[in-house]
C-alpha cells in the first residue's frame, strides 16, 4: 500500500535532500571539487612560499629551489600513492563484486553473512583496517619453501582494499535495488530466468548506476592513502615529513604541505568533475 | 566479577588468546579509559558539531555579505581538505602559535575536538541550511498569517520540519565522525586505538587486540548507526522521502 502524503507542505526539494542523503548512506559521501577550491589552495601555497622566502636567510637557496629540489622524491612518493589507490581500488573491486552478488542472493544464509560482512567492513573505520592489515599480514610467508617477502605497502593496499570491498559490495546492491521492479516482471514474463534477467537485463543497467558513486569511491580512496604515512609506509605524506625534518627550517611546513595538498588535487579534481559529468548524464529521468 | 576475570585468565592458559584487558587490572583500566575517551570524543564532538551547524546556518541565512562569505569559505576549506591534515594543522599550526596565549591547558585532547568539531561542523552548516531552505515560503507565510512571530516561526515551524528533512544526511555525518575521531591517535590523543597500541606493544598480543578493536568499533558504531536510525523512523514526515 502507498502511503499518502499527510502533510503535503514540502517542496520537491526536501525530498531530493532525503534521498541525496540516502544515497550517500550507501554509496559513501560525495567528494564535491570545484576549480575555486584549487585556486584557494594555489593561494595557501603562494602565501606559503612568501612567508618561507621571507625567512630565508642570506646564502640559503630560495624556496622554491628548495621545492624543486625536492619535488623528484615527493613525486617517486605520489606514485607510490597511486600504485596503492589502483591496487586497492582493483582488489577492493573484484572482492566487493562478490560480496555485492552475494547480498541479492536468493540463498537466506548467504545473503545475511554477506550483509554481515559488509557492515563489518563498513562501520569499522579505515584506520582500524590499516592497522588491522599492517600488524596481522607476516612480513614474509614461506611457499613451497621459498621465502616470499611482504612489503609494507603490499599490506597498506590489502588493508585499504577491505573497506573499499565493503563500500563497493554496497554500491553494487544499491545499484540492482534501484533496478524497477517491472524490469524484473517484464523479464519474467519473457520467460527469462532468475540469471538471465540477472545477467541480461540487470546488472547491465547497474553498470551505468554504479558507475558514479565508483569513481567517487575511486577519489576518496586516493585521499585516504596518505594514511598509510601513520603506519611508516614511504608514500608522499611521509617522505614530505622526512624532507621537512632534513631541511630542518623553520616556516617552510606551510608551502610544503600545500604543495602536496595541490598534488593531490591536481590529480583528483577531474575525477570529481568526470563523475558529475557521467551522473548528469546517466540520470534516470523521471 | 572476579569470576569472569580468572575465567580469561584461564582461557589465556588453556587456548593462548590473550585478552589482558580483562584479566589484568593495569590494562584494564588502561583500555576502559581509552574506550570512553573515544565515547567522550565523539559525544563532545558530534553536539559541538552541531552546535556549530546550526550557528552556521543561521549566520549563511543572514543578509549581512562579510559574515556569510567568511561561513561559506570556511565551509569549502573544512569540506575538501583531510580530517588528518586539519587535525595536523590545528595542533602543530595553530596549537604551536598559540602556545603562549593559552598556555598548557589547551591540550591535544582539546585540539582535537576543536579540529574535529569543526570538520564535522562544516559538513553540518550545509546540511542544515538545505534543510532550512526546504520549508517553503508559503508556510512561513501562513505562520505570519497566525500570527507567529519570527522567533517563534523558527522555533515552532521551520525548525521541527528541517530538522526532520535534515537528520538522514546527519546522521550519515554524525557516523563518519565517530569513524574520524581514530584519526586523534596521530596527535597522541589517549583514545581507543591509541590505548590499544600501547597495549599490544608492551603484552605483545597485537592479533588479539586487533581483533578486540575492530569489534569494539563496530559495536559502537552500531549502536549509534541503530539509535539514529530508530529515531529517523520515529520523527519521520509521513508519506515523505524514500
Amino acid at each position: 500500500m502507498k502511503r499518502e502524503s499527510v502533510l503535503p507542505v514540502l517542496l520537491p526539494d526536501a525530498s531530493r535532500l532525503v534521498q541525496t542523503a540516502l544515497r550517500e548512506r550507501r554509496d559513501g559521501w560525495r567528494v564535491r571539487l570545484r576549480a575555486s577550491h584549487g585556486g584557494a589552495l594555489l593561494a595557501v601555497f603562494v602565501t606559503g612560499c612568501a612567508i618561507a622566502q621571507a625567512q630565508v636567510q642570506a646564502g640559503n637557496p630560495s624556496i622554491l629551489e628548495t621545492i624543486w629540489k625536492w619535488t623528484p622524491l615527493l613525486a617517486r612518493g605520489f606514485v607510490f600513492n597511486l600504485a596503492i589507490s589502483f591496487m586497492a581500488m582493483g582488489i577492493g573491486s573484484i572482492a566487493g563484486l562478490f560480496l555485492g552478488y552475494a547480498q541479492i542472493s536468493l540463498l537466506s544464509p548467504v545473503r545475511k553473512t554477506s550483509w554481515f560482512v559488509t557492515h563489518f567492513f563498513r562501520n569499522a573505520p579505515w584506520l582500524v583496517l590499516l592497522f588491522y592489515c599492517m600488524f596481522l599480514i607476516p612480513f614474509e610467508v614461506t611457499l613451497f619453501g621459498t621465502k616470499i617477502p611482504i612489503p609494507d605497502w603490499t599490506k597498506a593496499t590489502l588493508g585499504l582494499a577491505l573497506p573499499v570491498m565493503a563500500n563497493v559490495s554496497e554500491i553494487l546492491r544499491g545499484a540492482v535495488q534501484s533496478i524497477p521492479t517491472t524490469q524484473w516482471e517484464a523479464a519474467s514474463s519473457l520467460a527469462f530466468n532468475r540469471r538471465q534477467t540477472m545477467w541480461m537485463i540487470i546488472l547491465p543497467q547497474c553498470i551505468k548506476r554504479m558507475l558514479p558513486p565508483w569513481m567517487n569511491l575511486y577519489a576518496i580512496l586516493t585521499m585516504s592513502t596518505v594514511l598509510a604515512s601513520i603506519v611508516g609506509v614511504n608514500e608522499m605524506m611521509t617522505l614530505t615529513q622526512r624532507a621537512l625534518s632534513a631541511e630542518n627550517r623553520p616556516g617552510l611546513l606551510l608551502s610544503f604541505y600545500s604543495y602536496v595538498l595541490l598534488w593531490f588535487f591536481v590529480y583528483c579534481y577531474p575525477i570529481a568533475r568526470w563523475t558529475v559529468h557521467l551522473e548528469a548524464r546517466y540520470a534516470v529521468k523521471q | 566479577m572476579q569470576v569472569v576475570w580468572d575465567w580469561f585468565r584461564w582461557l589465556y592458559d588453556t587456548t593462548g588468546i590473550n585478552l589482558t584487558i580483562f584479566y589484568d587490572a593495569f590494562d584494564r583500566t588502561r583500555f576502559a579509559s581509552g574506550f570512553w575517551m573515544t565515547v567522550k570524543l565523539s559525544v563532545i564532538c558530534i553536539l559541538l558539531s552541531v552546535v556549530i551547524g546550526i550557528i552556521g546556518a543561521g549566520i549563511q541565512r543572514s543578509r549581512y555579505r562579510i559574515p556569510r562569505t567568511v561561513v561559506y569559505w570556511y565551509i569549502q576549506a573544512f569540506r575538501n581538505t583531510p580530517p588528518l591534515v586539519q587535525l595536523y594543522f590545528f595542533y602543530f599550526g595553530l596549537g604551536a602559535l598559540l602556545k603562549g596565549v593559552t598556555g598548557p591547558m589547551v591540550t591535544n585532547v582539546t585540539w582535537a575536538i576543536i579540529s574535529l568539531s569543526f570538520f564535522a561542523g562544516a559538513f553540518n552548516v550545509e546540511i542544515f541550511r538545505s534543510g532550512i531552505e526546504a520549508v517553503p515560503r508559503t508556510t512561513l507565510e501562513a505562520a505570519e498569517s497566525l500570527g507567529f512571530s519570527r522567533l517563534q516561526t523558527y522555533l515552532r515551524i521551520v525548525f521541527p520540519l528541517a530538522f526532520r528533512i535534515s537528520l538522514p544526511a546527519l546522521n550519515n555525518n554524525l557516523v563518519n565522525l565517530v569513524k574520524t575521531t581514530t584519526l586523534a591517535y596521530a596527535i597522541a590523543v589517549p583514545e581507543m586505538l591509541y590505548v590499544s597500541s600501547q597495549i599490544w606493544s608492551d603484552e605483545l598480543n597485537v592479533p588479539v587486540m586487533m581483533n578486540v578493536l575492530l569489534v569494539a568499533y563496530f559495536v559502537l558504531v552500531g549502536i549509534l548507526v541503530w539509535i539514529m536510525h530508530r529515531w529517523e523512523k520515529a520523527i519521520r514526515v509521513p508519506g515523505f522521502g524514500v
